[in-house]
């Protein structure tokens, strides 16, 4: 038991995530703080998608929505002055499930190609909604100062404090996302994602179960919103564009499906791949897409298992 | 405002024109999507293409008419060759797949094209004999040339209905629709209809975008919110039928362009100024996806889908 936890890499994720601050203040680098501040947010939101997409086989191109709604929620609080981040993350997440509740219910009425259809057009009704907010700045946004606030002790003032936070934060998302994908509740999804016909005569409800994870994935997306809104202290509808929810579908692709750390290693390098393409051309979005269609079309399994089979072979050739 | 005939006429055109050129770029898309079960992202690119080859051609040749005409076999050839490097690799694949390797098809070409012809939006005009109005009904004037969109669409649409129910090619295409694979086993080249309904599908949403042109911006980017709508659309009037896109793209078209114009006036009458001026911009620009919501709720796989799809 001790040597698997060793061995387990979720483990040495988090190492790494705990000596990095350490490491960034020791070096006086705290930009580096808010970047992996940053990758962490984004790291939730694909672990959430990846409950629908990764164990439930469903494709939907509408989760950066609910981000959105996260975001928000802690927007318009901090606009008419509350601060209490206990009421800042209880409404995010409350009308985070609410909406995944109500899109989801009616989206998981059709199934496939329209499944991803709908998913998307809901997201662009929400998007809408918000560049409609003309008093909330429209298209543009707005920002606000200041923070949730939990305890006088615990100030998201400081970046670190931040971090931490967010970093506690993505601990209870793997420890959710790994515990219900482990229950009954989890092998139900799966046995649905690998066929729903055999499910269903088996007597699972199905429908049930696709909806509860669309839910609870909806409820991590608007946790890593209020996350967010806190961290950039902005909130806009460019959150919920469509190319954002592409771009959770892309992380989770990039780490590898169905497995549990994927989601946050493709947040990562998705991420750095960003910025650094974004620091060489201003036209980084070229390479990027290119980048996108290629890693896609021939590394079909993601990154980590793209890293597996090339220590694979190295250990082969020095045998 | 006040509701007059003549606004209402033109915004009944409005909705028309641009439900007419929703349906010459969602006919391809929904073709794809039904008879390959290919989810193209990539269908807003061709839009943009078409329109940034019109501009360029019309600026070669000096006609409009010319650089429309011939921005279609372009994007013909450049959607053959996009299918010839990526596509034909996705057929066998996963729709997240298709959807991710498309969305990175849609951002390589945004950028590309603001590579080439620069980031700011170009502006191309009608020639002169197309620039003029006409006098609807109650002295209100209208453009010749969002008329014309709406005869070419028109024409577009009966020539499909046409070619679709009585050519062979529409007789594969719908056979295709139904059971691919029983059209294989009959000896017949479904990767090249396939080819051929992309390409040709490609090539419809550059006539849209060319003749959106002169209208809105030529822009990057400018396909990605008719991609939008017109999965809206497909999802109103059901997956590969043309048809069903066709009364679907001129419902979302109508009831677009008047509830952006009349729904703020509405709740300006039963509400108070600041909350009609608040949330009126909003709903109108919601009630499309409203609409959508009723439609499937009722019918779950649109109006006019396919037996037993």
């Amino acid at each position: 038991m001790k040597i698997s936890l060793l061995r387990n890499p979720l483990i040495w994720l988090f190492v790494v995530f705990a000596i990095f601050p350490i490491a960034a203040t020791a070096i006086n680098q705290t930009y580096y703080l808010s970047f992996i501040s940053k990758v962490m947010v984004f790291g939730i939101a694909a672990l959430g998608l990846n409950l629908v997409l990764g164990f439930g086989g469903m494709v939907s191109l509408g989760h950066a929505a609910f981000v959105g709604v996260g975001a928000y929620a802690v927007g318009l609080c901090m606009h008419y002055g509350v601060t209490n981040g206990w009421v800042h993350f209880g409404l995010a997440i409350g009308v985070g499930a609410l909406s995944s509740l109500l899109i989801g219910a009616l989206c998981l009425r059709a199934g496939g190609i329209s499944f991803i259809m709908l998913t998307l057009a809901f997201a662009q009704l929400l998007f809408f909604l918000g560049v409609g907010l003309k008093q909330y700045g429209g298209d543009d946004g707005f920002s606000f100062r200041g923070h949730s606030e939990f305890f006088s002790w615990l100030q998201l003032e400081d970046v670190r404090v931040m971090y931490w936070v967010i970093l506690a934060c993505l601990a209870l998302t793997v420890l959710v996302v790994g515990r219900s994908t482990r229950s009954g509740f989890g092998l139900a999804l799966r046995g649905v994602k690998s066929n729903e016909g055999r499910a269903q005569s088996i007597g699972l409800h199905t429908y049930r179960h696709k909806l509860a994870a669309f839910v609870l994935s909806g409820m991590f997306c608007s946790l890593s919103g209020a996350l967010l809104a806190n961290l950039t202290q902005f909130v806009s509808p460019s959150y919920m564009h469509f190319s954002r929810s592409a771009e959770l579908l892309l992380m989770i692709l990039l780490g590898g499906i169905s497995s549990l750390l994927g989601p946050v290693v493709g947040a990562a390098a998705f991420i750095v791949l960003e910025e650094s393409l974004g620091h060489i051309t201003p036209h980084w979005q070229a390479p990027m897409g290119l980048a996108i269609v290629l890693i896609v079309l021939f590394a079909r399994n993601g990154l980590i298992d793209l890293a597996m089979a090339v220590v694979v072979r190295f250990k082969r050739k020095r045998s | 405002m006040i509701f007059t005939l003549g606004l209402f006429l033109i915004q009944l055109l409005n909705g028309l024109q641009f439900g007419v050129t929703l349906f010459l770029f969602t006919s391809g898309l929904t073709l794809v999507l039904g008879i390959m079960n290919f989810m193209n992202l990539g269908h807003a690119s061709f839009y943009m293409i078409g329109a940034y080859y019109a501009v360029a051609l019309t600026n070669w040749s000096g006609s409009f008419v010319f650089g429309v005409l011939l921005a279609l076999p372009a994007t013909y050839v450049t959607a053959l060759a996009v299918e010839w490097l990526v596509f034909r690799r996705l057929y066998e694949r996963s729709h997240l797949d298709q959807v991710l390797v498309t969305f990175g098809l849609v951002m390589f070409f945004n950028e590309v094209v603001r590579i080439i012809w620069g980031t700011a939006g170009l502006y191309f005009t009608v020639p002169d004999w197309l620039s003029g109005s006409v006098v609807l009904g109650s002295g209100a004037l209208y453009p010749v040339y969002r008329l014309l969109i709406i005869a070419v669409g028109c024409l577009v649409a009966l020539a499909m209905f046409l070619v679709i129910k009585y050519t062979r090619i529409g007789m594969l295409i719908r056979a295709g629709a139904d059971k691919p694979e029983m059209v294989e086993a009959v000896g017949v080249n479904i990767r090249g209809v396939f080819r051929g309904v992309v390409a040709l599908g490609a090539a419809l949403a550059a006539l849209a975008g060319a003749l959106s042109g002169p209208l809105y911006s030529v822009e990057s980017g400018m396909g990605d919110s008719m991609l939008i709508l017109a999965l809206v659309a497909i999802t109103i009037g059901g997956v590969g039928s043309i048809r069903g896109s066709f009364f679907a793209a001129l419902m979302i078209g109508v009831v677009d362009a008047m509830g952006r114009m009349f729904l703020p006036q509405l709740f300006a009458i039963f509400l108070s100024r600041p909350v009609a001026d608040a949330i009126g911009p909003a709903t109108g620009s919601m009630l499309i996806y409203l609409l959508m919501i009723v439609v499937l709720l009722a019918r779950p796989n649109g109006l006019f889908a396919f037996r037993g799809r």
